[in-house]
């Protein structure tokens, strides 16, 4: 909300205190100001002027030769160039040595010939506006010679205040004055509204039959004012300075009410309403027209005012159309209730509004304030419009009214949550700076809720007004002493900082991505998993939930490709979003994507394209975190989006936990990749279960190594392979590596060498040629039987 | 002779030419084995002394050639290394290491900062329920605080959380106090401009015991803050609201920019707004099954994204989400 300096004085005198030192301290005392604005820049020199005449230029068709007076009695010539100069005028008049915004000094001039002793003003030059249709048209009343600052109040500052949601009671200029004052612990506080006096008695009978949410509804109707009165030039300036456009002197004083003290005024135009106005709930199916011009669909969750004819406004939100004032208006009936907070809360944004009315009364106005404010809006119409007024009719709910109450603060209680003890006597004053009614009990203080006061309904909220007040710097910081808390250091499963490190020294990015995304590329990647989709998206392409991080991580890919950066291997930790027999599964995942050569390009080596063997490397290593690496194994399976024949399962035991392949062809042209993708995922939960690591003795005796080249079928897996070996191997066997793969001349067609080093190591003596003899013998016989192996010599 | 030998040691060019020498004085046939062999004709009153005379000069002629080799071997292989020299200012070979993305790095700092305090680290799920979400955090329904928090939903009325405060919930109801737990992850809202991503980072604070108080709280900001930006920091606390907390501060600090005289990243104000706190709301407490009466704490939330982009000087918040690589390998 945007209030004023000059207005903020009205009500609180800031002395020699500075723009920016009143925002501090607002802000200090939970005010937060956002931003402090001079309503108009630095010049000088420009003071109220008069045009005696104004008459066209010999040679110039445009320009006006003009005789301005400052005082009276002089007669300045001008030349100007506005449409609007005109004889009688009341000018803004830039005298010879002024300085304007932007570096601009006025100076004698001769333009097309005739002298110019000095210059006439627009809104524009000044900074006051944006306006370039002429020069400003000051108000006849202000007297001339008057410096144009002082004139139209131009040293003032607007200053943008953030008041929390739950203080309703600062959403004025008097509010935020008063809490002010509280807490600049002074008493200057004024505010006086004088009654107006009553010259008719009409009133408009009001029947509140939803007593539970408008327990007050103050009425008044002002017959016979002028429609033809225009705003004076002091309120429009106000109201503009805030941020509010002038409309009529109807509207902008009720405006202006609703800015000064709080209270959101709504004014009918009385000839429209017909019988007798009643507050009641709206009923399912309810139409309205509101001054918005949109229509509006109710249910009983609204409350409405309305007349014989039906609703004729949304009750503490916007008045209607129907009985909205007009340029010909001249009798008004003008309305100040009392809305429950609970009632009006959320009922704006379900319609998609967003009023000053709404914004307070759902965070509470004070119950007090709808006669005052009825008085203060008739005497401010009736200075502009003229009217004649009737009395001040209040409706009272004869249930549900504002009830007075008391909150207890305990002295014990105090001193426990701040941390400190505060002397009595200054805890007093702080209380009695906000409320009127502060007694002490034996235990510390009861305080009377001040009805403007909605937050106030607990020990904490006042244990907050003393803190606030006092100033939050004024606690000292004091560290806790609080029992010793011994961390854990988990060994059962591998730290996730851990996971993270292996992959990127690994040579992968990490990124994130966000886990909504498009879900036209989520289902050509997964087209029969189904996702949860949000109902409010912001937009398209971020609207459904991931049920895989790779499409993100595609995205991520293509995007970091389209950069031109050729070799792309990426990493995502995060979770996937699944439904499993319509339960939700948040699994927390990791995974990748690599795509582009198998190394950096550097000198000294062939740049090939990297494929599923170095990614599968790179999970071996990060699975072999967990110390149990024989565990993990990688068995061919398919999976829509990675290509047949080059995808793999990853097991832990018999535990599914993961998926390495590469893109699906289709896919990979769809998507424009340039080369085939490798995508993988990891269940972190299963992946990285680690058992307690148990320590292995060493043999202190020298290891044999003996070699075998194997030939098999082409489509024998090596995994089946490394199986029977193993199993025939005997304890002796303490390491098996494969170090080539061979086809060709001398293996026979679709049949393969593989080329094994077994390692024999016995940890009790030193093994003879006859041990590994009846190792390798043993292994023989085995693949020749069970896998129709020959052996390559 | 011997002259003549050592001459010719000393002249010879190479190993080659050296052991030519050698087979010339000393060989079988040369001239001092020869001088050795002519010995037994000599008197035998002469030959002890001619034989010592010829082992002397024999002596003397292996030691030069011994020399000679010693030093023509480093001669040569200086040449060798010399001909062998890399340039060591060729760049290494091999894979490359990747990075870590800079908001997992300032996550993975404040955790442990707040670990070796004695926190426990915890996390909740991220499609919350309204119970988690608002209503056990004090906001219920219509509550004005649920229009600043621009809630995603989904059909069945869940929601993808707000912020990480569900977790103080979930935590303080799965153990009892007295606690301290910091639970970071990711939230959600749906907004999205310059200084705003639809998703970002939190991270949630709590402790609760019997006297935990203000002044601890503002005891472990300032520890938090000077440990996190390693130098210490001005701060201050601005009054706030939050209806989890109660009293609630917004926390400062001096801008680390600028030192307090006023920049652009912190407007020319000289402070920058880093995260929200307070004293836990007895209503929350209560929510969470725990006696307000007895217990009380504190409670802090951050954004993540915002203390990265202060400690690395990053300045705009969507570099985070646009993952280019030029951007994450400045994170190694």
């Amino acid at each position: 909300m945007k209030i004023t300096l000059s207005w903020l004085q009205e009500f609180t005198p800031l002395g020699k205190t500075s723009a920016a030192e009143v925002a501090q301290q607002l802000t200090l005392a939970g005010l937060e100001v956002e931003t402090s604005t001079p309503v108009a820049p630095a010049f000088s020199g420009v003071i109220v002027g008069a045009v005696i005449e104004a008459a066209r230029h010999p040679d110039a068709e445009k320009l006006s030769v003009c005789q301005v007076t400052t005082n009276g009695n002089n007669r300045l010539q001008i030349i100007c160039g506005a449409p609007n100069v005109r004889a009688g005028l009341k000018v803004a008049v830039a005298m010879v040595g002024a300085r304007l915004p932007q570096e601009i000094t006025i100076n004698r001039a001769k333009l097309r010939g005739l002298e110019s002793n000095g210059m006439l003003c627009s809104a524009c030059e000044l900074g006051l506006g944006s306006e370039h249709d002429g020069i400003m048209e000051l108000s006849d009343s202000l007297a001339l010679g008057v410096d144009l600052r002082a004139a139209l109040d131009l040293d003032d500052v607007v200053l943008e205040v953030n008041a929390a949601p739950n203080r309703g009671d600062c959403m004025s200029v008097f509010g935020i004055a008063r809490d002010y004052s509280a807490a600049q612990s002074r008493r200057y506080l004024t505010h006086e509204v004088a009654g107006v006096r009553q010259v008719h008695d009409e009133v408009v009978p009001v029947g509140i039959e939803a007593t539970d949410a408008c327990p007050i509804f103050a009425s008044r109707v002002i017959r016979g004012i002028n429609p033809g009165s225009k705003s004076p030039f002091w309120l429009r300036e106000r109201l503009r300075r805030v941020g509010i456009n002038s409309i009529s002197p109807v509207v902008d004083v009720t405006n202006y009410v609703m800015m000064e003290l709080g209270q959101p005024l709504h004014a009918y135009d009385r000839s429209r309403i017909a019988g007798n106005v009643s507050v009641r709930w709206a009923t399912l199916g309810e139409r309205i027209t509101l001054l918005d011009d949109q229509e509006y669909l109710l249910d009983i969750e609204f409350v409405v005012v309305a007349d014989a004819i039906g609703a004729m406004g949304l009750g503490g939100i916007m008045g209607g159309r129907r009985t909205a004032i007009s340029d010909v208006t001249t009798d008004v009936l003008l309305e100040a209730a009392h809305w429950v907070p609970g009632v009006i809360a959320g009922r704006a944004r379900r319609l998609g509004l967003f009023t000053d009315a709404g914004q307070r009364f759902e965070r509470g106005v004070d119950p007090g304030l709808p006669e005052r404010s009825i008085e203060r809006a008739s005497a401010l119409l009736m200075d502009i419009a003229g009217g004649e007024p009737g009395p001040v009719q209040v409706t009272r709910a004869p249930v549900h009214q504002p009830e007075a109450s008391q909150v207890t603060l305990r002295r014990a209680r105090l001193a426990r949550m701040l941390g400190t003890t505060v002397p009595d006597d200054e805890v007093h004053a702080l209380l009695a700076a906000i409320s009127e009614r502060v007694e002490t009990t034996p235990e510390g203080w009861r305080v009377g809720r001040p009805a403007h006061r909605f937050d106030l309904r607990i020990e904490a909220d006042l244990v907050e007004e003393v803190l606030r007040l006092r100033g939050f710097d004024s606690i000292a910081a004091y560290p806790a002493f609080t029992p010793q808390v011994v961390g854990r250091a988990d060994e059962s499963a591998v730290a996730h900082e851990r996971i993270i490190t292996a992959i990127a020294d690994r040579g992968y990015q990490e990124v994130i991505t966000y886990s909504f995304v498009e879900p036209g590329l989520q289902s050509q990647l997964f087209p029969c998993t189904p996702s949860l989709a949000l109902t409010n998206p912001i937009s398209a392409d971020m609207s459904t939930m991931r049920v895989s991080l790779w499409t993100g991580l595609v995205q991520a890919c293509r995007e970091n490709l389209h950069r031109q950066q050729p070799r792309v291997r990426l990493f995502e930790i995060g979770k996937k979003f699944q439904l499993k027999d319509g339960e939700l599964l948040e699994i927390e995942t990791l995974a990748g994507i690599a795509t582009g050569a198998r190394w950096p390009e550097q000198w000294g080596s062939t740049r090939e394209t990297l494929d599923y063997f170095d990614v599968k490397a790179d999970l071996i290593e990060v699975l072999a975190l967990s110390g149990e690496l024989n565990t993990a194994q990688f068995k061919a399976d398919s999976l829509s989006c990675l290509r047949p024949g080059r995808a793999a399962r990853i097991y832990r035991g018999s535990t599914p936990v993961g998926w390495l392949g590469e893109l699906h062809p289709l896919l990979v042209r769809n998507l424009n990749f340039p080369s085939a993708p490798l995508l993988f995922e990891l269940d972190i939960t299963s992946a990285f279960k680690r058992n307690p690591l148990i320590y292995k003795a060493i043999s202190k005796f020298p290891s044999v190594r003996r070699d075998l080249a194997v030939v098999v079928d082409e489509n024998l897996p090596l995994a089946v392979l490394l199986e029977n070996v193993t199993v025939s191997a005997s304890s002796l066997l303490s390491e098996l590596r494969v170090f080539d793969i061979y086809r060709g001349p001398g293996v026979d067609l679709r049949r393969k060498s593989v080329a094994l080093g077994l390692i024999l190591q016995d940890s009790s003596r030193t093994l003879t040629d006859v041990d590994a003899d009846a190792v390798v013998n043993s292994v023989i016989a085995r693949l020749r039987d069970k896998l129709s192996a020959t052996i390559r010599d | 002779m011997v002259e003549r030998a050592l001459a010719d040691v000393a002249a010879s060019a190479d190993l080659a030419a050296l052991d030519a020498v050698r087979v010339r004085s000393l060989g079988k046939k040369g001239s001092l084995t020869e001088q050795l062999k002519s010995l037994g004709a000599l008197p035998s009153a002469e030959r002890p002394a001619a034989g010592q005379r010829i082992n002397d000069a024999k002596l003397a002629v292996q030691a030069a050639l011994e020399k000679r080799r010693l030093n023509l071997e480093e001669a040569s292989l200086a040449q060798a290394l010399g001909a062998d020299a890399i340039d060591v200012t060729l760049p290494g070979r091999g894979q490359e290491s990747g990075s870590v993305h800079p908001v997992t790095r300032t996550r993975l700092r404040i955790e442990r900062i707040f670990m070796q305090a004695g926190f426990q680290v915890a996390s909740g799920p991220e499609v919350e329920d309204e119970f988690h979400n608002f209503e056990a955090l004090n906001i219920p329904k219509n509550h004005p605080a649920r229009a600043m928090h621009d809630t995603f939903y989904f059909p069945d009325g869940r929601l993808l959380r707000t912020h990480t405060s569900p977790v103080q919930i979930r935590a303080m109801r799965a153990s009892s106090p007295p606690l301290a737990v910091i639970a970071p992850g990711r939230v959600y809202r749906c907004d999205s401009d310059m200084t705003h991503t639809p998703m970002f980072h939190q991270v949630e604070g709590i402790v609760v015991g019997e006297d935990i108080s203000f002044a601890n709280l503002k005891a472990m900001l300032h520890t938090f803050v000077e440990h996190f930006f390693e130098q210490s920091l001005g701060m201050r606390l601005r009054p706030s609201y939050f209806p989890f907390t109660e009293p609630s501060a917004e926390v400062d600090i001096e801008c680390v920019f600028c030192h307090g005289s006023g920049c652009r990243v912190c407007k020319h104000t000289g402070w920058l707004e880093i995260l929200g706190c307070g004293m836990i709301h007895p209503h929350v407490l209560e929510s969470a099954g725990i006696d307000a009466e007895q217990w009380q704490g504190y409670a802090f939330g951050m954004g993540i994204e915002r203390l990265t982009m202060l400690r690395y000087g990053v300045d705009d918040l969507r570099l985070f989400y646009e993952n280019d690589l030029q951007f994450l390998k400045q994170f190694p």
